[in-house]
């Protein structure tokens, strides 16, 4: 079942220099019980997009959409009241920095009693032992105590572990994890990957993973949907996505890995991400992209059917018709 | 072989750390007995998670910390305090954040000549900002830039511009402290190509700091894999990540995601989180966390052999043993 259903999901900044559009006609749909993958660079729009979601973007940002409903509630029309009992509940999410995503000034322990007692309205005893029953879950050891502990006494692995019990202390349907394992070490974001895919497991909440790492994708994701200055431009299964991208940006993105590479020297895409004064007119990859012509830099592609990846692209790779061509 | 640029022996850097007001402050031993060689044009990686010594390292072989215990060498020259405003030219780092190694307030001109004004007073004016300009070029940056301010330009833009200060004064030794991590993808493959021409152009020898195993094995020549301070496996990059010997840079490079969606691999899941440097165990540093552990692993603390491939332990993995 669709969990979440986005259409032409469109963000604007008002900056002091003019709109900027950071999020630019999304199309994303997460099925209960799938990970989704949002792939892009800085600037691609991948978090900001979730945070509209959320509603947790600042009074400068105009959200506009078709279509924006979370498990058949409409969220464009629904009042903010109705939605602060969503949002946290069923549609909780985990932010990158775990250090200055806590509260210093309160323990752990009152942090996660705190999201127990305003949505769900559980008793003192009741919250302190959902509380303890979390932090085993998510693997923190010795969860008594370290209730008791602050933000600082820990690490930023078992920080990390304290935003997910957060996230996860109301059952969330739907899990929205941005750049969850960035600022932490590789064995530790093994076992931070290995926990929220074992959650999804368990309770068949849906998971979106908001990610620049093309090994984490690879390794966690199902479905991966790749962004591109503000715009979708590619989505797939993970497999074929990895073995015939058909999005030049995404094919010229893993040539780009380290670990495809076959000699010393790497492919390179050259130029920048365009930002708020360089948006080319037609297609927003045309000014880095090896195969655009006089029709790409004119006219912006649209998505392509569902067979090539919605590819927004005129001349998808991998197709018969470039073959053809 | 040619000689090497610079070497280290039994290098160690501890650290004070006062435990309260009446208590005897504990000794953090950050690095603990680090030796490795750096030849021109060849590159030594060294990788670890954060808190295994790997900046702590990085500050000593350019000359900010004094080391502890142990020596360094530069040229064939002992490293001491008192030549250090000499031989600081001759190493240089990159740091891993170009936003905030860039002072915003200058130009970029300014930023590259700096580093002449101080260690080269006799060079006049016009030769300074020739061999400035002369650097933009060789990082691949246009003429135009010279007179822009740090915050018109993009992530790799920027670590391009630390390079080439880095490079003013001719440096032998490059030290670069985790200079892609903070890029993103489609910008760290031209920055590490970057790299890769100015190492084979001005013969340099790189340190090259990371804890990104995939792009360690990309520019590496030797890899030296610290844990808590110590190197646990030292080898040629390709005998460590074809057949590890130590257990912890096996778990490392199980952990380490590779962007192969059909690679179904089993990953060693390793237990709790680095011990904290101030009571590290007195036996192995790695065995609380390890899965082969036995007694004697807690009792006494291996070391690394001789050998060009060698691991700190006494059951190695994938041993012809």
């Amino acid at each position: 079942m669709t969990l979440l259903h986005i259409r032409n999901l469109s963000v604007d900044f008002a900056t002091a220099s003019g709109q900027f559009r950071a999020v630019d006609g999304v199309d994303q749909d997460v099925n209960e019980s799938e990970i989704l993958a949002i792939v892009g660079e800085s600037g691609s729009g991948k978090s900001v997009s979730m945070l509209a979601v959320m509603g947790l973007l600042p009074w400068t940002a105009t959200v506009t959409a078709d279509e924006l409903t979370f498990d058949g509630q409409d969220l464009l029309t629904m009042e903010p009241r109705a939605r602060r009992k969503i949002v946290g509940k069923d549609l909780a999410m985990i932010f990158q920095e775990p250090m200055s995503s806590l509260n210093p000034c309160f323990t752990v322990g009152w942090q996660i009693r705190e999201a127990l007692r305003v949505h769900l309205g559980m008793g003192r005893r009741e919250r302190q032992a959902r509380a303890i029953e979390l932090f085993e879950q998510v693997g923190i050891p010795d969860p008594e105590k370290r209730l008791s502990a602050f933000p600082h006494q820990m690490s930023g692995g078992m920080n990390q572990r304290v935003m997910i019990a957060m996230a996860i202390a109301c059952k969330p349907k739907l899990l929205i994890a941005d750049e969850p394992t960035t600022a932490l070490d590789v064995t530790i974001q093994a076992q931070i990957l290995d926990l929220l895919a074992s959650l999804r497991d368990e309770t068949g909440m849906g998971l979106v993973l908001i990610t620049h790492d093309m090994g984490v994708v690879a390794e966690t994701a199902e479905r991966v949907s790749v962004q591109y200055a503000g715009q979708k431009i590619e989505e797939q299964p993970v497999v074929p996505l990895f073995e015939t991208p058909h999005h030049p940006y995404t094919s010229a993105l893993l040539d780009a890995l380290p670990e495809r590479a076959t000699e010393k020297r790497l492919p390179t895409i050259p130029g920048v991400v365009p930002g708020q004064f360089d948006r080319p007119a037609g297609c927003l990859f045309s000014p880095r992209c090896q195969f655009a012509n006089a029709k790409c830099k004119a006219e912006a592609p649209r998505p392509s059917s569902i067979e090539l990846g919605h590819a927004r692209c005129f001349y998808p790779l991998n197709s018969n018709e470039r073959a053809a061509s | 072989m040619t000689d090497p640029v610079m070497t280290a022996t039994a290098l160690e850097r501890h650290y004070e750390v006062s435990s309260g007001l009446f208590r005897a402050s504990r000794t953090l031993k950050a690095v603990a007995g680090v030796e490795f060689a750096l030849y021109p044009g060849k590159t030594l990686a060294v990788v670890g998670e954060s808190g295994c010594g790997k900046s702590t390292l990085a500050r000593m072989v350019t000359m900010i910390e004094e080391p502890t215990a142990g020596s360094l060498t530069l040229d064939g020259k002992p490293v001491v305090p008192e030549d250090w405003a000499s031989l600081r030219k001759s190493v240089q780092i990159v740091f891993q954040d170009p936003y905030g190694s860039l002072n915003p307030r200058q130009r970029i001109g300014t930023i590259l000549e700096e580093p002449l004004k101080i260690n080269r007073p006799d060079m006049s004016n016009t030769e300074r900002t020739a061999k400035a300009r002369e650097m933009l070029g060789l990082v691949g940056l246009r003429p135009e830039h010279f007179d822009r301010y740090p915050h018109m330009f993009s992530g790799g833009q920027r670590q391009r511009i630390a390079i080439a200060r880095a490079l003013m004064l001719d440096p032998k030794v490059l030290v670069l402290d985790e200079p892609v991590s903070a890029l993103d993808l489609s910008i760290q493959s031209s920055v590490l190509n970057l790299l890769v021409d100015l190492q084979e152009r001005l013969q340099l020898a790189y340190l090259f700091i990371s804890h990104d195993l995939s792009v360690v094995k990309h520019v590496a020549d030797e890899v030296i894999v610290m844990y808590l301070g110590r190197a646990v496996e030292k080898g040629s990059r390709d005998a460590v990540f074809a057949t590890p010997f130590h257990p912890y840079t096996k778990a490392l490079l199980s952990a380490t995601p590779q962007a192969d969606p059909r690679a179904k691999k089993e990953r060693i899941k390793l237990d709790g989180e680095l011990p904290s440097p101030l009571a590290i165990p007195d036996g192995c540093p790695f065995a609380p966390r390890c899965w082969k552990v036995q007694d004697k692993c807690r009792a006494t603390r291996p070391a690394l052999s001789g050998d060009a491939h060698s691991a700190a332990c006494f059951f190695p993995e994938n041993s012809p043993t």
